[in-house]
Formats: structure tokens, sequence, C-alpha cells
């Protein structure tokens, strides 16, 4: 059956437009000790953190590209022509008709204020390297919550912020790790005080406007003890004809018997370079559990991981990638279990549309001396056309006597029968792929909040629509 | 005249004569059965129709009310009022009957109208209580672990929800057992009238006891050897294909 495709342009109703930059604060282009100095002078770091940028940046510099195990696309990134921070200058305010107008425009168009108003705690909206815009309700601000930027957390709030930042995921847990530690901005800081419950999701949204620009956000949350915090982040950009690099390091603190839920609904533009490190740590009877849905990108990685320290803490991955036309999804997670009964599920589905790659990578870990710890793993992919391509790394390494593990892969296509069968019913082409991609992903999106379940099924839709010729 | 008709019909699929000269009309109100042996292209006939882009469409016409299908892809075929019940239906996993049907009824709508879907709900489920299908059957993913019998139900069901002008309805019959096919032809009746024509293909007569057509043809080698009333499909079951086969062999030879 015909299924060619032609080069899909993403984004393009949604993402995909761009305002005149306004910046005021701009490093220039290229990466050196004195890009990190003015970094740290613009945002008038404290030594303790100018010293870790500095560290970040000479771990950076030392360490290879991992193209050996990845991708040879990285290859293409370049370091020198990239701007590492780029901010209009003007804080972070706390109401939208403080917020200039083009930027504040931006966030409208994406939807970001009705949002706020209609079903979320918080808000931080990150344009290029700073927050622009950031508020919390007041009863969820009255509970001791804190949610504010990465610079204002390590400014107002160093005796919380020092403890944690950088453990979870250290300078040179990988490259692009260290990118990030030298060249940080933006991002959240969360603090969850004991017992509260945070009703409502928080959300940041982070908008690259900028052309041959990296955008490198930090996020730390902190659910101190028997907490519960949920926590989306949504991401988009125009499509330039030059590469964009993000690159955020999240790191989410679990205490005793605390819950997070860390969602992300990404939808990059096909020029963007996602390389993200993003893992949780997870306390006696805690929870962490990541949703993490990877559309868009020019090339995306991204394990999220939970490292179950305490006993009976529980992880969970539930990730949804979709590779599209000359888009490589490397995507996975991790679970290192540190601790006797802890438990871990990672469910992954991907989907590959013409020429578009999707590979799993999974590293579960039980040492022998603990027991009676469990992990299921599951991944399904679904191939779209003759060209398109899925491969799964699962490494599994599952010590002593008392551990039980599952694994479960399935690869599945949409076949032209199926296709023709919904077709027959008056069904476009572009329709029918989108229903089987949906019906696909359905049991795993019936398990996500409800309007991020909305938001990923128009995402699906759109890009299906593009993706058949 | 409102009719689906086939006129000179060739088709082949990798360059394997399939169909050879077939002519046809099904005019809106009435019930045609098409019987034939296996391998004659009865069900090649029924993908034609409905637009399978496998077989090449080589020489002749498929024309609907007029309009020439040919030119048209298979959901705008579809759209434009034909349905095919399919002999073997695919599977589509993850995407409940309700939600199937609702986008199949979605898609027949004017641009910027939506169904509205307590009106939806209400007729889905008095067309399955006609058919004898439980509620919990709209939760179910599309013919996924479904029996035959299951499956031709809700080819019907589909049939029934859509109202399309024509309906072929390709070897509805096969694998059902006697209770299953009462119910399947009772379905069908009830949907008999003027503002529909049916293609019925079929290798048994046994169905057409239930779903008594007006006129029967026979189909062998890929054309129509035999037309004729109700009493033609008896005369079939009594003298077997091979008589069938003669009468195409003697076309054969007056050509």
């Amino acid at each position: 059956m015909k299924t060619e495709t032609k080069a899909v342009d993403i984004n393009r109703n949604i993402g995909d437009f761009a305002y005149p930059e306004v910046h005021v604060r701009d490093a220039g282009a290229g990466l050196s000790e004195k890009t990190v100095h003015y970094i740290s002078d613009v945002k008038e770091d404290p030594d303790w953190v100018r010293e870790f940028r500095l560290r970040g940046l000479k771990t950076f510099l030392e360490k290879p590209l991992p193209t050996h195990w990845a991708s040879k696309d990285l290859e293409t990134i370049d370091f020198d022509k990239i701007r590492y921070y780029l901010a209009p200058g003007t804080g972070a305010k706390r109401s939208w008709d403080e917020v200039p107008e083009d930027i504040k425009r931006t966030f409208e168009r994406l939807g970001i204020p009705e949002q706020e108003r209609k079903f979320l705690a918080g808000v931080e909206a990150q344009f290029d390297s700073e927050a622009v815009y950031s508020n919390i309700k007041k009863a969820v601000g009255e509970q001791g919550v804190i949610f504010v930027g990465s610079t204002e957390g390590l400014k107002n709030h160093p005796e919380i912020f020092r403890k944690w930042f950088g453990k979870v995921i250290p300078i040179a847990d990988n490259k692009f790790s260290a990118l990030n530690s030298a060249v940080f901005s933006g991002g959240s800081f969360i603090y969850v005080p004991p017992g509260v419950k945070v009703k409502h999701p928080l959300q940041a949204y982070f908008r690259i406007n900028a052309e041959n620009f990296g955008q490198f956000e930090r996020t730390l949350i902190i659910a101190d003890e028997g907490s519960e915090v949920t926590y989306m982040e949504g991401c988009t950009a125009p499509k330039f004809n030059t590469a964009t690099l993000h690159s955020a390091v999240v790191e989410l603190v679990a205490l005793k018997g605390a819950k997070i839920q860390y969602i992300t609904v990404q939808n990059w533009s096909a020029n963007v370079f996602n390389l993200v490190t993003k893992r949780g740590l997870a306390h006696e009877n805690a929870e962490v559990k990541w949703i993490d849905c990877n559309i868009g990108s020019r090339l995306t990685m991204k394990y999220p991981g939970v490292v179950l320290k305490g006993r009976k803490a529980r992880g969970e991955v539930l990730s949804i990638a979709l590779a599209n036309n000359g888009q490589h999804q490397d995507t996975g997670a991790k679970m290192i279990h540190a601790a006797d009964e802890t438990t871990s599920n990672i469910i992954s589905k991907s989907i590959s549309v013409g020429t578009g790659r999707a590979t799993y990578r999974g590293l579960v870990h039980v040492p022998k001396h603990l027991k009676n710890c469990k992990n299921n793993t599951e991944c399904d992919a679904l191939l779209i056309n003759a060209t398109s391509r899925t491969d799964t790394y699962p490494a599994i390494t599952v010590r002593g006597t008392g551990n039980a593990v599952q694994h479960e892969a399935s690869v599945s296509q949409v076949s032209a029968d199926q296709i023709f069968y919904m077709q027959q019913r008056g069904l476009t082409e572009a329709q029918a792929m989108s229903l089987s991609v949906n019906g696909f992903v359905n049991d795993l999106v019936r398990q996500f909040p409800m309007e991020y379940s909305v938001e990923l099924k128009r995402l699906i839709e759109l890009e299906m629509e593009g993706s058949v010729g | 005249m409102k009719e689906l008709r086939v006129e000179n019909l060739h088709v082949s699929i990798d360059d394997q004569k399939i169909v050879r000269g077939l002519s046809l009309a099904v005019p809106q109100g009435e019930v045609h059965a098409i019987m034939g042996p296996n391998g004659s292209g009865k069900s090649t006939l029924a993908k034609v129709l409905a637009g399978h882009p496998d077989y090449q469409v080589t020489a002749g016409k498929i024309t609907m009310d007029g309009e020439n299908l040919l030119e048209l892809d298979p959901d705008e075929r579809a759209r434009r009022g034909l349905f095919l019940a399919f002999q073997y239906p695919s599977e589509v996993p993850g995407v409940t009957i309700a939600n199937f049907l609702r986008a199949a009824v979605q898609a027949r709508l004017p641009e910027g109208q939506e169904l509205e879907a307590t009106e939806y709900y209400a007729r889905l489920y008095e067309k399955m209580e006609q058919l004898g299908m439980d509620r919990s059957f709209t939760s179910r993913s599309v013919n996924e672990g479904f029996s035959g019998g299951e499956k031709k139900r809700t080819e019907i069901l589909q049939l029934a929800m859509l109202e399309p002008r024509y309906a072929i309805l390709d070897e509805t019959d096969s694998g059902l057992d006697i209770d299953a096919l009462k119910t399947v032809a009772h379905g069908v009746n009830s949907l008999r009238g003027p503002n529909i024509g049916i293609l019925l293909i079929t290798h048994y007569q046994r169905i057409l006891n239930y779903i008594v057509p007006d006129h029967v043809h026979v189909m062998v080698h890929g054309r129509i050897v035999r037309s004729g009333g109700k009493e033609l499909a008896l005369e079939l079951e009594e003298r077997g294909y091979d008589w069938a086969r003669d009468a195409a062999d003697e076309m054969a030879l007056s050509r």
C-alpha cells in the first residue's frame, strides 16, 4: 500500500512562530571560562556556585561525546556557534500584565495563562535562559510550598537548595550534565514541607525563541516527609534551520513516604537536540513517578531514572516516544535498586513514522545482597512505514535469589489492510493512522492525568496529519 | 437511474487477470446476490468496488448513482455512501468500537460540525439491541479477540450505524453457525428498504434462505455467467458449480 511520507513540518500549528529577539543579556557565541564568568556575574552567583560552574566546564571539556554507543549525529553539534545565555533582563514577574508584551503574547498563543486559571496551582514560564513569569496560588504558598526559579532558590533558600543540588546527578554524570552544570539558568526550585499534599499540578513552560541557542534549565524538587506534589513541564521552540540545543538537568528528592509525579509534554521542533538528564531519589516508602512523552526534536537522548534508596521505595517510568521523519528518539529508563523490598515499573511505548527511529534503552540494577525487590519492564514499539526503525537495548542485572524481574517486549506494525479497513469506514489515511497510534498508546495514556492525555492525543493527531503524503 | 453500476470491468493483481469483463447493476432498493466457486474473483470484486489499492483496474467503469468511483480514494467512496462488510475484518488494537464508529460517523458530518455524543450513544445502543449485542461490547477493541460471529455482527452494526446507499456483504455468512447466521440475516433484513442497494457475495445458497435476493448472479472465472431470479440459487445448489463452469466455457467459445 502506498504510504509515502514527506518531510514533516511539525509544530506548525502550535509552536512554530518566533518574535524578534529582545535580549539585553547575551553571553555571545561559544563556550569558555569567560562565558561562565559572564553568566555568574549577571546572575550574581555566590562563590560556591561560580566554582561549581567552573568544575562543570572543566568536566564538559574533558569528557568525550558518547557517540560510540549512542548517535553519530551528536558530532554535528557545533558548540562554538551556540549562544549559552540570552535573557531580556527583566526578571520573573508575578503578574502577566508586567511581562513584556512580545513575550506575554508568546505564552498566550501557547495557552499558558488560560491553563493556569483553569487547573494549575502555580506556573513558571521560561523564555530562553530566564523565567519571565513565576507565580504560585496564594493558598498553596501559605502552606509553605516554595516554587521559584533556580537562581532565586539558591539565593533565598540556600539551606535546602545547597543540601540537595548536584547530589542526585553529579556534575560528571555525563558530558551534558557537566555542560548544564557550567551554564545552567532557569528551571524550577520546589520545596514541599512535610505532610503537605499539593492538590493541583505545578507547571513550568520552557520556550526557546532564539536561533543558535542553548537552553540549560536546572530543576530541583524536594518533597519532604509524607508530602505529595505533581509537576508538569511543557516545551516548544520555533522551527529554525540551524541546530538548537536543549540540555536540562532535573533532580528529584522524595523523602520518607513522599510522592513526586513528574510529567513532561515535550513538543520540540525538528531542529532541537534534546539531551536531558533526569533522576529521582526515593527514600523509605517514597514514590517517584516519571511520565515522559517525547514528540518532536531532531535527537532526544533521555533516560529518566529512580534511585530506590530506602526500604519499600517505588519507582516508575511511563514513557511514550514518537519519532517522525528524520527524527531519533533515544529514550528509556533507569532503575537502581539500593534497598530491600523496593519495586520499579517501566512501561515504554514508541512509534516510528517514515524514516523515524525510536530506541529504547533500559537499565535495571538489583544487587545481590537485596531481598524482595521487584521490577517489571514492558516495551512496545509500533512501526508505521517500511522505512521506520526501532531498537531495544534492555540491560537488566538482577543478582541474588530473593528478587523478581519481568520483561516483555513487542514490535508491531500498522498493516496496509488495517488502514484500508479504517478508510472503508470513511476515515482519511491520516485519520486512520492517528487512530491506530492513539489505540496503541491508549492503555498507557489512560493512566495519565486527564488534561495531559487530551493534550497528548491532540499532539499525536497533528503529527500524523503531517506524516501522510 | 440510482444504481451501483459495473461495466466491462477488468482487474489484475501482479499481472494476473482476476476479473475479466464483468458487468452488473444493483439498483437502489434491491438485493442482488453473487454466487460463485472459490477463486472466481468474488472477493476481488468487493475490494475493487471499495477501492483497495493493491488491485489494478485495467479497463471498465464503476459508477455509483452516475458518479465515477474509480477516481475516488477508499475513504471518499465510503463517505459518499458505499459500505463493504469485510470477509476478514481487521483488528484495530486499543481502539474501542464506540470510538471507532464515532470517528466514522463524525467523518460524515460537514466540516466544523461536532457529533452530538448523547444522540450518538442512544442510536448505537438501539442498533446493538436490534442485533442482540451486549452494551459492554462498545468498550472492546475493534475485532480484537472476537469470534467469527462477533466479527460479522460488528460489521453489520457498522452497516446499520453508517446508513450507506450501497452495501457489499462479502461472505458475511462464512464461519457462522445457524443461530449466528439468523441473527446477522435478521439485522440485514431490517436494513432493507428503498434507500439501500445490497450486493451479497456468497459461496453457499444457505444465507439466501434468510436474506431473499431480488436477483441472483453466478460468477465464474471473473465474469457473470448466468443471471436470474431467486430460483437460480436453488438451481445452482442442485446442479453444482460445474454446470456454471460449463456455461462459462460456452461464453468463452462464443467470443
